[in-house]
């Protein structure tokens, strides 16, 4: 983000009168913000005695019990890695696929390549729900339901519209003069991408995988109708059942759930920017 | 490939009489893919919109499925439910843009704040549904907030509440769908011109004044992308929030189109009825599909950044 501009603003703000106010504001915007995740870590270090006694104090003494009882159950730990696992390869099969596709639009010349752009931007916003069915239907008899396969393929389809269109802003971004420069040395189309974008796109593919990553983790419906087997459950479709299960003890079931929001946690703390990037690039260029 | 100046000439000139097929192999994997991952869903659901299973195998039944449709009171409930978070668009756009403005003015810790709003956009749909069933419950936050300071009466159990149950499941989509708002908002204000404050100052316009005729004309472009992309959430994206904190419950009260769909398809498996619905919703997201791609079109017309 260009925080420069915003930076010499601040001398123009106006300082009187509604300083207190935008505080008080701000304040209770971060405290709602951030409440149900303090909540849900609370809760999740309690003890069932101390939870009953006191279900909004803080967790003290704090316990690992849930998260010993969470490891015991066993499921859990076999979800999340269904979610690594399907998260990674779809995150992986969609951006190699799509950047060959986005360099060919964003840096060649073929007939379609604004006609594919534009599809993109309008796949972008297709809703999971009118596709499940049919999908389901079709990759039924093809033994692709209930398979890792047949999941990550419809993730990394359903990742291509977005990750076509931000590569290839990115990719456009990029100085012409290079590509003129590698074509008068002889060097072929793959060569310039090979040699050229992807070195310098770096960033461009950290910002896509994060945003991506996010997706893929926290998507609910594709990963209930497809991965119903228990063993192959993602994390999020197999916390709605575990919620199920264990419905009155509460501190277990926030533990779970924050096991299912930390990877989540911990990379917008690392990354924070490429989130805002990633989520930003989509409207403002 | 050879290097050489007279083989590339050749090379060159050969590609001109012949196409060069690089670009069509470059995009291919990715059109097979949107191909089978969007093109084959979006025409089976018009042909199995029209047809019923039968022993046999399956029968045209003209616009019967649609017709099943339009005369279920559940079918009418969940589309009126999207229609009631529709309505709570406005309003987040509004709050999105009044915590931009304040935290444009770079108040003190503003970058703290930046990140905690932030914060909810990241955690999944279904987290974030685990932890307000406990807030909202009969014994949550919410309610021990209300008995504390005497309004106990009000008190109740928000989300198994029939009328209350969509006021609190939209507020919940509006907690998670700020920050993206907020974001937006201020990645586009930090590249507003300085000179346009400048002027404004010089003609004398006060904070009010530039917020009204400076920040909100020049925001445009992406509030009306927030608004279109939020529409198209609460619309066709919401089955997440609604599946993990009621089920469509109490009794259908907070059912959803996307949740009708999927109870349809694979709980009834009512197959011609779930993919009439289906082509309904699609209808309605292209409509606003054909908005997005104006504003896109729009903005990029207009030039600078």
């Amino acid at each position: 983000m260009t925080d420069r501009g915003t930076r010499r603003n601040r001398t123009r703000s106006l300082r009187s009168g509604g300083t207190v106010f935008r505080h008080v504001l701000m304040i209770s915007m971060a405290i709602a913000a951030i409440y149900p995740v303090y909540y849900m870590v609370a809760t999740s270090l309690k003890s069932k005695q101390t939870w009953t006694a006191d279900q909004f104090g803080p967790p003290l003494p704090p316990t690992l019990e849930n998260y010993a009882a969470v490891m015991a159950d066993g499921r859990i730990p076999i979800w999340f890695l269904n979610s690594v696992l399907v998260t990674g390869a779809s995150v992986i099969a969609a951006t190699a696929i799509s950047t060959l596709a986005a360099f060919a639009i964003a840096r060649l010349r073929f007939r379609g390549q604004t006609f594919l752009l534009r599809l993109m931007v309008a796949l972008m916003v297709i809703p999971p729900a009118v596709l499940i069915l049919p999908l389901f239907l079709g990759l039924q008899p093809l033994g692709l339901t209930n398979s890792y396969v047949g999941v990550v393929l419809i993730y990394s389809g359903m990742l291509v519209p977005i990750s076509v269109y931000l590569l290839a802003s990115f990719f456009r971004t990029l100085p012409v003069e290079l590509f003129e420069a590698a074509r008068i040395d002889g060097a072929t189309t793959m060569r310039i991408l090979r040699s050229i974008v992807l070195p310098l796109s770096a960033p461009g593919f950290v910002t896509l995988v994060v945003v991506n990553a996010l997706w893929v983790w926290n998507e609910l419906l594709i990963a209930l109708v497809f991965l119903q087997d228990d063993q192959r459950r993602t994390l999020m479709a197999g916390l709605t059942l575990f919620k199920g299960h264990y419905t009155v003890n509460e501190p277990l079931i926030m533990a779970g759930t924050f096991i299912a929001a930390l990877p989540m946690l911990l990379l917008f703390l690392f990354g924070q920017r490429f989130f805002v990037r990633g989520l930003v690039a989509g409207a403002v260029k | 490939m050879s290097s050489t100046a007279i083989v590339s000439t050749t090379s060159a000139s050969a590609r001109r009489r012949r196409p060069d097929l690089t670009p069509y192999l470059l995009v291919a994997p990715a059109v097979a893919l949107i191909v089978l991952i969007y093109g084959y869903p979006i025409v089976r659901i018009f042909i199995d919109s029209f047809l019923s299973p039968t022993k046999t195998g399956a029968k045209t039944v003209g616009v019967a499925n649609y017709g099943f449709a339009v005369n279920d009171p559940v079918f009418w409930k969940s589309a009126g439910n999207n229609v009631f978070l529709l309505a709570g668009v406005p309003l987040m756009t509004v709050l999105a843009l009044l915590f931009a403005v304040v935290l444009f003015d770079q108040i003190r810790g503003w970058r703290v704040y930046r990140t905690l709003v932030f914060t909810p956009y990241i955690m999944a749909v279904p987290v974030i549904g685990a932890t307000f069933v406990y807030l909202y419950g009969f014994n949550g936050i919410v309610n021990t907030l209300l008995r504390d300071i005497g309004l106990g009466g009000v008190a109740q159990d928000w989300l198994g509440n029939p009328t209350l149950v969509m006021p609190s499941i939209l507020s919940v989509v509006i907690y998670r769908e700020l920050g993206f708002g907020v974001m937006l908002f201020l990645a586009r204000m930090a590249s507003i011109r300085l000179e346009l404050y400048e002027a404004a100052e010089i003609d004398g316009a006060g904070w009010w004044a530039r917020l009204r005729y400076v920040t909100i004309p020049q925001l445009r472009s992406v509030i009306g992308f927030f608004v279109v992309i939020e529409l198209i959430t609460m619309l066709s994206w919401v089955f997440a929030y609604v599946y993990s904190m009621t089920g469509g419950g109490p009794g259908f009260a907070s059912s959803v189109l996307e949740l009708y769909i999927w109870k349809n398809a694979f709980a009834y498996r009512a197959i011609g009825i779930a993919s009439a619905v289906a082509v309904l919703l699609l209808v309605a997201t292209s409509v606003l599909i054909v908005v997005q791609l104006l504003v896109r079109g729009g903005e990029s017309e207009t030039g600078e950044e």
